[in-house]
C-alpha cells in the first residue's frame, strides 16, 4: 500500500495533496497495491468530504484536541503509529511547507531516509524509484530508498491531477492519545494569512519581475497584469528582494521559492542559475528582456526582445481583450 | 546560552556540475567549494545570541578533510571553536546518514548545546531534511525555515514561512532551529578574526570516536543515476511592436502551449 498525507491548513485541503495523492495511486497501480491517505488533526470532517472521493481505497483519519495546532513532533508520532499498524511500501507528502517539516521527522521516527522535493517518480520491477533535482536542477539524481516505507516529498504543481472516481473511501477514525512531553514545540499563530493573495509557490501563473522593474512601482505594474490572469501570483528575482521593492515571500530562486507554473513570466530577469533553480520546471517559461543575449531566453519558450515597460501594458490589454 | 552550529562544505552555486562516467556522482575537481550559503545565516544567528546572551559558539561539519578550510571560515566570523568530524565518503545525498553522525555528535560532546542551528538546506544535496531528523533523534522540538528567532530563558518564538502566510512557533530549548534568508545578514571575516582563527587547532574526530560503527554509517539512499537534465529547445522569438508582440504571444499561450 502507498500511503499519502493529506496537509489540511484552516480546514482545507491543498490542492498539492491531491496531486500527491495523484501520483500514488499511479505508483500504486504500477506496483499492484492500493492507495491510501490520511489526514492528521481535529474536526477534520469538513476536510475530509473534499478527499473522499478521490481516489483513495481507505482514508485514515487521526485526531486529536492536541493535534489542531500543528507541531512536527505531534504528527509524526501519530503517522507513525499508523505506519507501524498498516505497513505500507511508502508513505508520500506534498513538498510543502508543512510536507517538508515533517516528513522527514517522521522518516528518522521510522528509521528511514527519504527523497525530497521529487519530481518524477517510477517503478521498475517493483521498486519505487524517485527523481529529484540536485545542484538546484543542474542535475537530476535517481535513487531507490530499500528500507521500507520509502518516504519521498512530491514538489507540487509538478504531479498531473487524476480526476475524481465515483468509488467513496473507507473511513477510518482514529483518537490519537499523545503522551504528556512529547510535544515540545507547535504552531501558536499563523500571521497574514488571507484567502485572497495566492503564494507564488501555489499559483498557476507567476508574473515575475527583476532589477528592471526599477522600483516598487514595477511591481504593481505587474500586480496589474497577475490580477487579469487565473490564479496568478507575483514573483521576484533576489536583486529586486534585496532593492526592498517587494517582500521576500514572492522571491524565487535558490534562497527563496520553488515554482512550477503552468506559465512562467521572467520580465527583467536575466536568467542567473540561482534564479533558473527555483523555476526552471515550469511547464511554459516566456522571458521579456532588451537584452537578445540574456540566458533567459535559452530556457524560454517564447520570447520578446522588447522594453518591457511596453509589453506589460499590451499584455494587460490583450488578455483583457480575450474577455471582452 | 550555548550554540551548537552545523555547517557544510558544498559546490559554489555558480559552479558548473559535471558527471562521472558511471553517472553515479558528480566530479568533485575543478569544483570551488563553499559554506553552504543557509549555514552563514546561522552561524551569524549564533554570533548575535552569544553578543546577546553570553555563553560559546561551536561549529562542527562532517565532511572530507579539505572542510577544515571550511571551518576555519566560521571561526574567522567569530566562533569560538570548530570540530570536524572526518568523513571520506562521497556525497551520498542520505539526509538520515548525516543525521544520525550530527545527533551523536550532539549527544557525546556537546551535551551542552542550548540550541542547535542549522541551515534551511544545504545546497547541492538540497535535502532540507538533516534538522528534523537531527531533531527527531535527539527528542528536540524543531523550527524550520526561520526569518526570526527570540529567546526568553527556556523558550523561544520563531516566525517561519509558510504558503501564503507566515508560521509562529513556540517552543523550549534546547532545541533545533534552521535558518532561512532573511534571519539576519551574515558579517564578513575581520583580519583580526582570520588571524584569530588561524592559531585555534580544530579538533578532528572520526566516526569511531563518536561511538559510530562503520555500518552505522551506510548509506540508506541507493544511487541510481545523475544525469544533466535534458536541453531544452530554443523558443520561439517573437517578433513585431511590443503590442503585436503581447498579442501573438497571448494567442499561443491559449492554443500552441494550451496554458490560457
Ligand atoms: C548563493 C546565492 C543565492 C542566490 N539566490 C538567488 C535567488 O534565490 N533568486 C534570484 O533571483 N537570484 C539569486 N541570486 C542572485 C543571482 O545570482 C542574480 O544576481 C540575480 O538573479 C539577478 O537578478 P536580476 O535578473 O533581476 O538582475 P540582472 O541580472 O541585473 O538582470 C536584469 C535584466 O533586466 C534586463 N532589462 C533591463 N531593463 C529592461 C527593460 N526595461 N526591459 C526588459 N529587460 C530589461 C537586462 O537586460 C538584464 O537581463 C543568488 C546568488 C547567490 C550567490
Ligand atoms: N555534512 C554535514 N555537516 C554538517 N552539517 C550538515 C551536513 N549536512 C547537512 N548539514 C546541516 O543540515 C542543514 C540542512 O542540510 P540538508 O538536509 O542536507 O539540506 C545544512 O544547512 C547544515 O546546517
Amino acid at each position: 500500500m502507498i500511503l499519502t498525507y493529506i496537509e489540511v491548513r484552516n480546514g482545507k485541503v491543498k490542492k498539492s495533496s491531491l496531486e500527491t495523492l495523484s501520483e500514488a495511486r499511479r505508483a500504486a497501480a504500477a506496483m499492484g497495491v492500493a492507495a491510501e491517505a490520511v489526514l492528521v488533526g481535529y474536526a477534520l470532517d469538513g476536510a475530509l468530504a473534499e478527499v473522499r472521493s478521490s481516489g483513495a481505497a481507505k482514508i485514515h483519519l487521526l485526531e486529536s484536541p492536541e493535534l489542531a495546532d500543528y507541531s512536527s513532533q505531534g504528527y509524526a508520532l501519530a503517522l507513525e503509529g499508523l505506519v507501524k499498524e498498516t505497513a505500507p511500501a511508502a508513505v508520500f507528502f506534498p513538498a510543502t511547507a508543512m510536507g517538508r517539516d515533517l516528513a522527514p521527522r517522521l522518516s528518522a521516527r521510522l528509521g528511514v531516509s527519504l527523497a525530497s522535493d521529487c519530481t518524477a517518480i517510477s517503478v521498475s520491477s517493483g521498486r519505487l524509484a524517485f527523481t529529484r533535482p540536485i545542484y538546484a536542477g543542474k542535475a537530476l539524481l535517481a535513487v531507490t530508498l530499500p528500507a521500507s516505507p520509502a518516504i519521498a516529498t512530491l514538489r507540487p504543481n509538478v504531479f498531473p491531477l487524476e480526476p475524481e472516481t465515483s468509488v467513496e473511501a473507507e473511513i477510518i477514525r482514529k483518537t490519537v492519545a499523545i503522551p504528556a512531553g512529547a510535544v515540545k514545540g507547535k504552531v501558536v499563530e499563523v500571521l497574514g494569512e488571507s484567502g485572497a493573495a495566492i503564494d507564488v509557490a501555489e499559483a498557476e501563473i507567476v508574473v515575475s519581475g527583476g532589477r528592471a522593474m526599477k522600483g516598487p512601482e514595477g511591481f504593481t505594474l505587474l500586480g496589474e497584469l497577475a490580477a487579469v490572469l487565473p490564479r496568478a501570483a507575483v514573483g521576484a528575482s533576489r536583486t529586486a528582494v534585496d532593492s526592498g521593492w517587494i517582500g521576500h515571500s514572492h522571491q524565487v530562486g535558490q534562497t527563496g521559492k520553488t515554482v512550477s507554473p503552468n506559465i512562467y513570466f521572467a520580465f527583467g530577469i536575466s536568467g542567473a542559475i540561482q534564479h533558473l533553480a527555483g523555476m526552471s520546471s515550469s511547464k511554459v517559461i516566456v522571458a521579456v528582456n532588451k537584452d537578445p543575449e540574456a540566458p533567459m531566453f535559452k530556457v524560454a519558450d517564447y520570447g520578446i526582445v522588447a522594453d518591457l515597460f511596453q509589453v506589460v501594458p499590451a499584455l494587460v490589454a490583450a488578455i483583457k481583450a480575450l474577455g471582452a | 546560552m550555548n550554540v551548537l552550529v552545523f555547517v557544510k562544505r558544498v559546490p559554489d552555486t555558480e559552479s558548473r556540475i559535471r558527471i562521472d562516467r558511471e553517472a553515479k556522482s558528480v566530479v568533485e575537481e575543478g569544483l570551488n567549494f563553499i559554506i553552504s550559503p543557509y549555514d552563514e545565516y546561522a552561524i551569524e544567528e549564533a554570533l548575535r545570541l552569544r553578543e546577546a546572551k553570553g555563553g560559546k559558539v561551536v561549529v562542527a561539519s562532517l565532511g572530507p578533510v579539505e572542510t577544515l578550510a571550511t571551518l576555519r571560515k566560521a571561526l574567522a566570523m567569530g566562533a569560538d571553536e570548530a570540530v570536524l568530524i572526518k568523513d571520506d565518503r562521497k556525497e551520498t545525498y542520505d539526509p538520515l546518514r548525516v543525521a544520525r553522525v550530527l545527533a551523536a555528535f550532539a549527544r557525546n560532546r556537546q551535551a551542552d548545546a542550548d540550541l542547535l542551528l542549522f541551515g534551511r538546506m544545504s545546497v547541492g544535496s538540497d535535502n532540507a531534511a538533516v534538522p528534523s531528523m537531527v531533531a527527531e533523534i535527539l527528542g528536540l522540538p524543531q523550527a524550520n525555515v526561520v526569518t526570526r528567532l527570540e529567546i526568553e530563558g527556556a523558550t523561544a518564538t520563531a516566525q517561519r514561512e509558510i504558503e501564503s502566510a507566515l508560521e509562529k512557533i513556540s517552543f523550549s530549548l534546547p532545541a533545533v532551529v534552521s535558518a532561512q534568508k532573511g534571519l539576519n545578514e551574515p558579517r564578513y571575516e575581520t583580519l583580526k578574526g582570520i588571524m584569530a582563527a588561524k592559531k585555534k587547532t580544530i579538533p578532528v574526530l572520526t566516526l569511531s570516536d563518536l561511538g559510530l560503527p562503520e555500518e552505522a554509517s551506510v548509506p540508506q539512499v541507493e544511487v541510481m543515476n545523475i544525469e544533466l537534465p535534458a536541453a531544452k529547445q530554443a523558443g520561439k522569438i517573437l517578433a513585431g511592436t511590443p503590442e503585436e508582440a503581447a498579442r501573438e504571444l497571448v494567442r499561443l499561450l491559449r492554443t500552441e502551449a494550451k496554458a490560457l
